[in-house]
């Protein structure tokens, strides 16, 4: 395949597939699971870390070469989540921070507008800012002109594995945004990631449906085949969808030939 | 705004009626729903549901990894005061029992909290006895105070409080709140709880609206299994919990049904859930509360809190001491509040989890100051 180079800030990455450490039944899966799938950026939540807990300690099970992807979640305010990012970089979880800001236990929807201000305050002290958002466009060009260096719309609420519930809307981001659209949450199979790539998504991040499959790192596989084949869709332009059906050979095609002779 | 409204709209209800009306057709059709309503919710918890037990287990289990993963939370409590001014007849606690009463000083708990932090655990509970002379809310404040400093988490499980109170110790550190109704049928509440501050059912029955008021980020509820009967018992529970969850999104809510067992005193509960009877329980409050955290404490033997890690739950206590401190010195009264099934250590319980192919998650959160 060609190469196609996503650049994110100014780190470059092969593989379009991101992925999570959330949900594992053992650590030591997550190891396997990025050396199979090939993802090149993992998210981990900073709450989740334990820096006192030796070798158990999850960052131990990331390969350097993987680009880690700390993540706010718990904040419930900006202010909240700008103090989790600065603490994962004193840290050493790097520059990159995925703002996550849930005000509601119910439904997991990110707050768009906490992740606003916090996305504001971070982009100016040097984070690359990749915030987690409905979808909604007019928020996406504040979060450009904020400094974000993607932006990551949800395709379905978290972990609920339904898909591209939010088609349209993440379209009208793919088609407008200026900095990378990740398409995060609610993606359940590598047929949903192949339908977000196809869309012109520039990377997909899944989490649970990799860490709760019977077989995580095949899943995982899985899931970077369908996030190529999708991408190379997406590069070879499909064909526009038609509401009716469109013979190859077409039905009133004879109009157009020159006349035959009528039978006698 | 009150859950009370809520829970007298079934004062007359003829719970025998509805469960005699259940069909095995409506115990499938309560299942599959992806979200089960309030009646849906009793038909699986009827007694014609329990020969549906295995279908429902596999969809509990379906939900719950789907929304938590193969994971299992641990946390520990650390009781520091049994004095008590209620009178419950079930309870060892009991301020009518003659037991060596004790409250640990600041400085005890620091020894008690190094000795827990040492095994591993970083979510830890602090409870007390319900005596708001005793343990007033400057000591409970300087107390979770303190715990912060040891624990990534401090829940707390005391007496009801006001708003104000609760807010304190959401300053002090305390990022979640315990609290049980223990029996939500008011006859009965009436019955077993003769005398304190516990004799009033609203000023309970409202703590944890309260406590979501205050900020308390999860809210844990349930009733204690063997004082009502069962099945009426858990379907409150659930209304309550799904009450909190309509009300407070911001609130994460969880359940817990803790089953009586022999305390001080010779109290012999009325009512009684078999191990068949309590799975279908907790597996119809997974159905019908799909992310909501089901924890199972040591009250339960260890041969079955491991077969339950498959079956819905997501925390578990574990290296438990039910008596005052215990873990930085052997407990000297002989009275805990319960008795501990499930005797294993920290470092058991989580190859136990490991070995039915879950992680065990000693950290999950971290309140930022």
């Amino acid at each position: 395949m060609h190469r196609d180079p996503l650049t994110i800030g100014t780190q470059t990455f092969t593989s379009r597939l991101f992925t999570g450490t959330g949900k594992f039944s053992a650590k030591a899966q997550i190891a396997e699971m990025l050396a199979r799938s090939g993802s090149e950026m993992i998210t981990v939540a900073l709450r989740r870390i334990d820096m006192g807990a030796g070798t158990e300690n999850i960052l131990n099970f990331i390969p350097k070469t993987v680009t880690l992807l700390p993540n706010t979640s718990g904040a419930r305010t900006a202010q909240e989540a700008v103090r989790i990012a600065r603490i994962a970089r004193e840290a050493g979880c790097g520059r990159f921070i995925k703002i996550e800001v849930i005000t509601d236990s119910k439904y997991l929807m990110p707050d768009n507008w906490e992740t606003l201000k916090a996305t504001e305050i971070l982009a100016k002290e040097d984070f690359v800012v990749l915030p987690y958002v409905l979808p909604d466009l007019p928020l996406a060009r504040r979060l450009e002109a904020a400094g974000a260096a993607a932006v990551m719309p949800l395709g379905a609420p978290i972990g609920s594995n339904r898909g591209l519930e939010t088609r349209a809307l993440i379209a009208l981001l793919i088609e407008n945004c200026r900095v990378p659209v990740v398409v995060d949450a609610g993606l359940g199979r590598p047929s949903h990631a192949a339908a977000a790539m196809e869309m012109g998504a520039d990377a997909v991040l899944v989490n649970t449906a990799i860490a709760t499959a019977q077989d995580p790192a095949a899943m995982g596989h899985a899931f970077a085949l369908a996030v190529s084949a999708g991408r190379m869709a997406f590069k070879a332009k499909l064909s526009e969808e038609s509401a009716t059906a469109r013979a190859s050979s077409p039905l009133t095609g004879f109009l157009d030939s020159p006349p035959q002779k009528s039978p006698q | 705004m009150s859950f009370t409204t809520t829970i007298e709209k079934y004062t007359d209800f003829e719970f025998e009626k509805f469960f005699d009306r259940v069909r095995p057709d409506d115990v499938t059709a309560a299942m599959e729903k992806e979200k089960p309503g309030v009646l849906d919710f009793l038909t699986m918890l009827s007694p014609r549901a329990a020969e549906f037990l295995e279908p429902m287990a596999r969809r509990a289990q379906q939900l719950t990894v789907q929304h938590f993963g193969r994971t299992i939370h641990l946390f520990i409590p650390l009781y520091i005061s049994n004095y008590c001014s209620n009178q419950c007849v079930y309870c060892g606690f009991n301020c009518t029992h003659a037991i060596t009463r004790r409250k640990l000083d600041l400085k005890e708990i620091e020894a008690e909290a190094r000795a827990i932090a040492a095994t591993g655990m970083q979510h830890l509970l602090l409870l007390t006895g319900e005596s708001v002379e005793m343990t007033p809310i400057d000591y409970l404040e300087a107390a979770v105070s303190l715990l912060k400093s040891y624990f990534a988490s401090v829940g707390v499980e005391m007496f009801p409080m006001q708003v104000d109170a609760y807010q304190r110790l959401r300053a002090a550190g305390a990022d979640s709140l315990t609290l049980y109704q223990e029996v939500y049928d008011r006859q009965i509440y009436r019955r077993l709880h003769l005398a304190g501050r516990k004799t009033d059912y609203r000023f309970r029955l409202d703590a944890p609206e309260r406590g979501a008021w205050a900020g308390f980020r999860a809210i844990n509820i349930g009733p204690l299994i063997g004082l009502g009967e069962p099945r009426r018992e858990v379907f409150f529970a659930g209304l309550h919990a799904r009450y909190l969850d309509d009300h407070f999104l911001d609130t994460e809510v969880g359940l817990s049904l803790p089953r009586l067992n022999p305390a001080e005193g010779d109290f012999r509960p009325e009512y009684r859930a078999d191990d068949r009877t309590f799975v279908q329980l907790l597996l119809a409050l997974r159905l019908f509360m799909p992310r909501a955290a089901l924890t199972v404490s040591t009250r339960e033997r260890a041969d079955f809190r491991n077969h339950l890690i498959r079956l819905g739950i997501t925390r578990l206590s574990a290296g438990s001491c039910t008596g005052v401190g215990g873990y930085a010195r052997p407990v000297g009264e002989k009275t805990p509040q319960f008795v501990v099934s499930d005797t294993r250590s920290v470092q058991q319980v989580a190859e136990a989890i490991a070995a039915q192919g879950y992680q065990p998650v000693y950290k999950d959160w971290d309140l930022i100051a």
